[in-house]
């Protein structure tokens, strides 16, 4: 391949030009993130709290009250509704009208004294987030009261205080203690957004220039394929740095999301991760006869980084076949290396292999794009 | 002849849509000797920007040769996008780039030093009468303008030839008759050699060679005076007061070859019209049709063009025909 850096200056120039005139496609490139950013910071909450809750309390003693109490102040739960049976309560979930129900036996106190106290937790099935949340919450409350009252029993002075046992650390969540949404969401996101944002933009570009007749001017001149390829990646890679700055940036000081590792070091990645997502958006744009096309298939590729690269799931769990697809994915990789680097701190040494396989990705699309770049019109 | 700059043989070029097939450019071959103003004449679909593009390498050809300045269209193409200007027919410049900023792209990826881009710029600009528009963007530009920056750009790195692409399509005659001089003074300062496809017959009457392509194959070609020459007899014009009726009346008399209708006038082919014109009053007079006087006109481009693509299209559907009873022959 011929590169005569004149014509590619000349080229990039132009192509810098056009997309900064662009208020529309600026205003969507720079919007659509932070919009995005904003939604999954403030609507989007894995932990649910709060969650409408009706008890069922057969026991009526101070013990099973301490329970409740305990399950309220944990703010998971609002105790909205008491009824009379665990069927009222079943009925009452069927309802809607609360989406947990928490059953105390009669024999609850004498249980307790015995060791073997058990409490039923009906959940509303049909509302993942609320079944996960109120799940844990539940589970993590009735452990403490029965160390706490197991604790007492053990020793009946209580002059220790029951936080101080050394056994309540045994859960411990590393990086992200208190479990903050943001702080798990937001090196994926970044991931996701950026590719969402590269694939469509560059897989839109050539067709449109197709679309528009523009390509025919600039197709009669000596300009070579792989120089109109770079061309049309060099202006968008400068604004989607940009905009991840900016992600990265109200992550960091709007939403307190810690950044433990290397700035320099995650620009980079991010360079060579989103200079990925551009070239297989070029990759689709050479092959889209329409802009119609062209979009639906950079979308394909935005379900597929939003279900498979681990951004939601773990890939870890997927059949072979989707891990393969997730494969081909550019964001798959990068959002390994975003959290290893923004949330863990960790250095090159531990992400390289991902790393190499994003720079060998974007070399193949750069190098299959250009060369199924038609130099004719038909 | 001297030197040929552009030349096709047996050019051929089928586009596929799925299952179907069609033709573009049927056979065709043409050549282009140097300073010449060489106009493709045809009506809308007869192959002119098929055959265009793929002189420039910009379409593939199905079959023949074709090539400009001795490089061929598909092996040597850069050689030819270097040397060649260009105008699309729908050519859209970059509409959100200034007309500066557009002479400058086109000088830069076509090499054109920073010294050279400062001399010839404003020359260019100066010359297609766009000085005082150097920072409009170029999509707020009149059509006119337009087609001038399209020549304009497509001159910047002094090509020896430029093929242009009914360069006036949608352009007012004020602005097509200044398109038309810059252009002839190109050729006779420069010795440009100039390609240009159009339908307007005003305009083939200003190239020095004309070749008329229907149906994707050349019909007639040479100088205008030789193409009106092709056409026998000499021509009356008339105005009756009822054209349709007047062409029933007069179809097929002895000595008429043709009658072409212009609006609400009447173009009659004869072979004498010192012979014709009594016999052609007489006959409207006995159809109680009036007229204006007779006049003999000279014989145009438009009346040989329409002559020469309707005997062409009798000999189409004759050769159909032809095809036809020989294959209903096998199947007895």
């Amino acid at each position: 391949m011929e590169i005569n850096l004149n014509r590619l200056y000349a080229l990039i120039y132009k192509e810098t030009v056009q997309l900064l005139r662009d208020r529309r496609l600026l205003l969507f490139i720079f919007g659509l993130p932070i919009l995005e950013l904003f939604l999954y910071g403030y609507a989007v909450h894995m932990t649910v709290y709060h969650i409408p809750m009706a008890v069922v309390d057969q026991s009526q003693d101070s013990q099973s009250r301490d329970f409740i109490q305990a399950l309220v102040n944990s703010q998971y739960f609002d105790w909205t509704m008491n009824s009379q049976s665990q069927a009222d309560a079943g009925l009452a979930i069927d309802r809607g009208e609360v989406k947990v129900a928490v059953v105390i036996p009669p024999d609850f106190s004498a249980s307790l004294a015995r060791g073997d106290a058990s409490v039923l937790i009906m959940l509303d099935g049909t509302d993942n987030a609320a079944v996960q949340s109120g799940y844990s919450a539940a589970s993590l409350v009735a452990q403490n009261e029965a160390l706490r009252l197991t604790a007492t029993k053990i020793n009946p002075g209580g002059a220790a205080g029951s936080g101080a046992l050394p056994i309540t650390a045994s859960t411990q969540v590393l990086y992200n203690p208190d479990l903050i949404d943001i702080w798990l969401i937001l090196p994926g996101l970044v991931g996701l957004i950026l590719q969402t944002l590269g694939i469509t933009q560059a897989a839109l570009i050539l067709v449109r220039d197709r679309e528009m007749g523009t390509v025919e001017p600039i197709l009669a001149t000596p300009v070579r394929p792989v120089e109109i390829i770079v061309s049309k990646m060099a202006p968008l890679l400068g604004l989607c740095l940009l905009t991840m700055a900016v992600v990265v940036g109200l992550g960091v000081f709007w939403f307190g999301v810690p950044f433990q590792g290397s700035l320099f070091l995650y620009f980079w990645m991010s360079l060579l991760f989103i200079a990925s997502c551009l070239g297989l958006g070029l990759l689709i744009s050479v092959g889209a006869q329409t802009q119609m096309e062209a979009s639906t298939n950079g979308l394909l590729f935005m379900l597929l980084g939003m279900l498979l690269s681990g951004f939601m799931y773990p890939t870890s769990i997927m059949p072979a076949l989707l891990r393969w697809i997730a494969a081909l994915v550019p964001v798959t990789y990068f959002i390994r290396i975003s959290r290893a680097i923004f949330t863990k701190g960790v250095g090159l040494n531990f992400i390289w292999s991902d790393a190499l396989v994003l720079l060998l990705y974007t070399l193949v699309v750069i190098f299959a794009a250009s060369k199924s770049f038609k130099q004719r019109l038909d | 002849m001297n030197e040929i700059v552009i030349s096709t043989e047996g050019l051929v070029k089928i586009f596929k849509t799925g299952k179907e097939e069609r033709c573009a450019v049927n056979n065709l071959t043409l050549q282009v000797g140097r300073g010449e103003t060489y106009g493709l004449i045809g009506p809308d679909g007869a192959g002119k920007t098929t055959t265009t593009r793929v002189i420039l390498g910009l379409l593939s050809r199905t079959s023949g040769k074709s090539s400009v300045l001795g490089f061929d269209s598909m092996k040597e193409t850069y050689a030819i996008r270097e040397r060649v200007g260009y105008i699309a027919q729908q050519n859209v410049l970059p509409a959100d780039l200034t007309v500066m900023e557009n002479m400058r792209f086109f000088a830069s990826v076509q090499s054109v030093s920073k010294e050279d881009q400062k001399k010839r710029i404003p020359e260019l600009l100066g010359f297609a009468g766009l000085s005082d528009f150097t920072g409009r963007l170029t999509g707020k530009l009149s059509g006119g303008m337009k087609k001038k920056l399209a020549l304009a750009c497509s001159l910047i790195h002094s090509p020896q030839v430029v093929l242009l692409d009914e360069p006036t399509l949608g352009v007012d005659p004020v602005s097509r008759r200044e398109f038309w001089n810059l252009l002839g003074n190109l050729r006779a300062e420069q010795g440009l050699t100039i390609f240009v496809c159009t339908p307007y017959m005003d305009e083939a009457e200003r190239c020095t060679q004309i070749g008329l392509i229907y149906a994707g194959g050349l019909i007639a070609s040479g100088t205008p005076a030789q193409i009106k020459a092709m056409i026998p007899g000499q021509v009356i014009e008339l105005t009756p007061s009822n054209a349709e009726a007047a062409q029933r009346l007069l179809g097929g008399k002895e000595g008429i070859f043709e009658i072409q209708n212009y609006g609400e006038k009447l173009h009659i082919l004869v072979d004498d019209f010192a012979r014709r014109a009594a016999q052609v009053e007489a006959t409207l007079a006995a159809g109680g049709i009036v007229h204006d006087d007779l006049r003999q006109i000279e014989i145009r481009m438009e009346e040989a063009f329409i002559s020469l693509v309707r005997r062409q299209a009798g000999r189409n559907s004759e050769i159909q025909s032809v095809l036809l009873t020989a294959r209903t022959g096998e199947t007895r």
